[in-house]
């Protein structure tokens, strides 16, 4: 603005200062005008103070050695002790290895499934079933985890379960499902889909609403085949979503499934089933080490973090969608 | 995008006007009828897998346990019994937790939707000044927080360990809630409205009751089921924060009966071998009418949802 005035070129701070103070108590008028709103905000933003940044402040607790008396602040520096401590502890491959495995398998099996269920129930030719395979689909989602493992316990159950029925009636030997190692990874994983599959469908069903019907129209008037619309419309039409909620999951990779994983943790499975989080909790929350446990903890929120960003980036290297 | 509108349900009229299929071949015909009849498989063979273990279920609960035993329950309830009812109703943990779970929900879901719908109202205005840093201060946390040990602690130097606080407060705002929250109400209210609200002398407080509230009940009756239904089944902060099991929710009844297979509440007589065994058994019983009591409610309100969840899905979507 001043430029525009030749005559003030040669002082422009003593030009600038009183338009800056009015742009300083302008913007505390308008902060000031707008306090109702803040009232309406402060209580999410005590929540996130309390429950999301003062814990975050207390992870120094990692790098420290906790105890009550002296608090996150005070508590005695002990730098990455506890981190050392659980790289060399005899669980850290196990542990690690348990929650990678679970992690990985659950993107590949649980993460393109809803797609493929989404793609075929937006085909269906009547209404009236799509909306049926919609509900049934989805309804396993608003069972709890706990009613969901407790289902695995008996339908799995070795002595009167219905799978095992199965297999002694086509004269196999009953299986101890739920207390081998070996079956803990592909029970989580199909336990997995049957809950949340129908659940994940519905946003991909929404995306694929939101496509042009006119694309289709066109590509059938050309003699396009339903496959080859499917592939070449619809698929490309829901990317966009497919690609942040691809990254979504990623960022949360390492956190999900743990209070599944917990509940269907017997002491005969723990050598595959005894992941991260739950190691956070026997250790921490059962034996009372804070400060390792934090740690560990802390560790799996960084690594969580690093996987996050590193597909964000390929993400926009590839010029995909990206959450940010 | 509006909410109440879906291009595909109300499209597929329009696309039946378009009766001439130039070009549409014999074999193209065919490819078309592959894809249907597969995709029908595909689809019934999934209903079938969702539907058959919860169908197990309901008739196992009212079957005798020693059918279910000898593998004779598969399609029929076999020997009718209402037994493993009868000891749930009886069971005093069960109605303690029921009582419980339904005060942990109320008042968590009170909690939580109106500081959902209050702060995502501000957030959603772009004239509050802050509103980028503040947004942001809530999406740090979606991708980075302090973990289980320290919000233990912090729940514990609140003095909120074994009380009601402790269930219902630290999960109380999702900030993912309050993005779809936030995002409904900037498609959803036009600035025209507040415009003319403010211009009538109407302050912030005055347009977000009289006004924006009853504009937004879809986005309402979401939230509140969303909570609901996560307050029912959520067990974990119960475990970590309550000590005292008469605090605890259904839940966490239910995972110390179903999962820590504690079976003293189904009268082990004790004494010889086979008391021990029926005792087994009438436990297993216990076990699958349990699974259907607690589960039931959300079913039975299944389908009065299921809408509101479409909606929110596509809210989300839209983001």
């Amino acid at each position: 603005m001043s430029r525009t005035i030749p005559a003030r070129r040669g002082r422009p701070s003593a030009a600038l200062s009183p338009q800056r103070k009015i742009s300083v108590s302008l913007r505390l008028k308008r902060i000031f005008r707008a306090w109702q709103l803040y009232v309406l905000l402060a209580p999410s933003l005590i929540y996130i103070a309390v429950f999301k940044y003062w814990p975050m402040y207390g992870v120094q607790i990692a790098f420290k050695n906790y105890s009550p008396a002296a608090g996150f602040t005070d508590s005695p520096w002990v730098g990455l002790t506890h981190f050392v401590r659980f790289v060399n502890s005899y669980q850290f491959g196990q542990v690690l290895g348990n929650t990678l495995w679970i992690a990985v398998l659950g993107l590949l099996v649980a993460f393109p499934i809803p797609i493929i269920l989404a793609l075929l129930v937006n085909q269906l030719q009547s209404e009236r079933f799509k909306k049926f395979t919609q509900t049934v689909l989805y309804s396993p989602a608003f069972i709890s985890t706990v009613v969901v493992v407790g289902i695995m316990f008996v339908v799995l159950s070795p002595r009167s379960g219905l799978l095992n029925n199965a297999i002694q009636l086509a004269g196999g030997e009953p299986i101890f499902f739920m207390g081998s190692a070996e079956w803990f990874r592909p029970i989580y994983v199909i336990s997995d889909v049957w809950q949340n599959a129908g659940f994940s469908m519905i946003v991909y069903l929404a995306a694929l609403a939101a496509i042009d019907p006119a694309l289709h129209d066109a590509a059938k008037v050309d003699g396009a085949s339903k496959l080859q619309r499917v592939r070449h419309i619809d698929l490309p039409g829901i990317m966009p979503v497919v690609t942040i909620l691809f990254i979504l999951a990623i960022g949360n990779l390492l956190n999900v499934g743990f209070e599944k994983a917990l509940l269907m943790q017997t002491p005969l499975n723990l050598s595959s089933s005894e992941i991260i989080q739950t190691y956070v909790y026997h250790a921490g929350l059962q034996q009372a080490q804070f400060s390792y446990s934090a740690a560990i903890g802390l560790f799996n929120s960084i690594l969580n973090l690093a996987l996050l960003l590193f597909f964000n980036t390929v993400a926009r290297r590839a010029n995909q969608a990206t959450l940010w | 995008m509006s909410l109440t509108t879906n291009p595909r349900t109300t499209g597929s009229p329009a696309r039946a006007v378009i009766q001439h299929r130039p070009r549409q071949t014999l074999r193209d015909k065919y490819g078309d009828r592959v894809f249907n009849v597969t995709a029908t498989a595909v689809l019934l063979l999934s209903i079938l897998a969702v539907v058959y273990p919860l169908y197990f279920i309901v008739i196992a609960s009212v079957s005798d346990p020693n059918a279910i035993y000898e593998g004779k329950v598969w399609l029929f309830p076999s020997g009718v019994t209402l037994e493993g009812y009868q000891r749930i109703f009886a069971d005093s943990r069960i109605w303690n937790g029921l009582g419980n779970t339904l005060i942990y929900t109320v008042l968590g879901t009170v909690i939580s939707v109106t500081t959902i719908l209050c702060g995502a109202y501000a957030l959603s205005r772009k004239d509050m000044p802050g509103r980028k840093i503040l947004m942001l201060l809530f999406v740090i946390t979606m991708f980075f927080d302090g973990g289980l040990i320290t919000k233990y602690l912090v729940v514990r130097d609140l003095g909120m360990l074994n009380t009601v606080w402790a269930v219902v407060l630290p999960g109380a705002v999702g900030v993912w809630n309050l993005i779809i929250a936030r995002s409904f109400f900037e498609h959803t209210i036009p600035n025209e409205l507040r415009e003319a609200a403010q211009m009538d002398g109407a302050t912030d407080f005055k347009f977000f009751f009289k006004m924006v509230l009853p504009l937004s009940k879809p986005l309402i009756m979401l939230m509140v089921m969303v909570h609901v239904v996560a307050q029912w089944n959520s067990f974990f902060d119960a475990l970590i924060f309550l000590n005292d099991d008469s605090k605890y929710p259904l839940q966490l009844v239910l995972r110390n009966i179903l999962i820590q297979s504690d079976v003293s509440s189904t009268g082990t007589t004790g004494g010889d071998i086979q008391s021990y065994a029926a005792a087994q058994r009438i436990a297993e019983l216990t076990k699958y009418a349990m699974i259907v009591v607690s589960s039931l409610p959300l079913m039975i309100a299944l389908p009065f949802m299921q809408k509101h969840f479409t909606k929110g899905a596509m809210i989300g979507a839209v983001k």
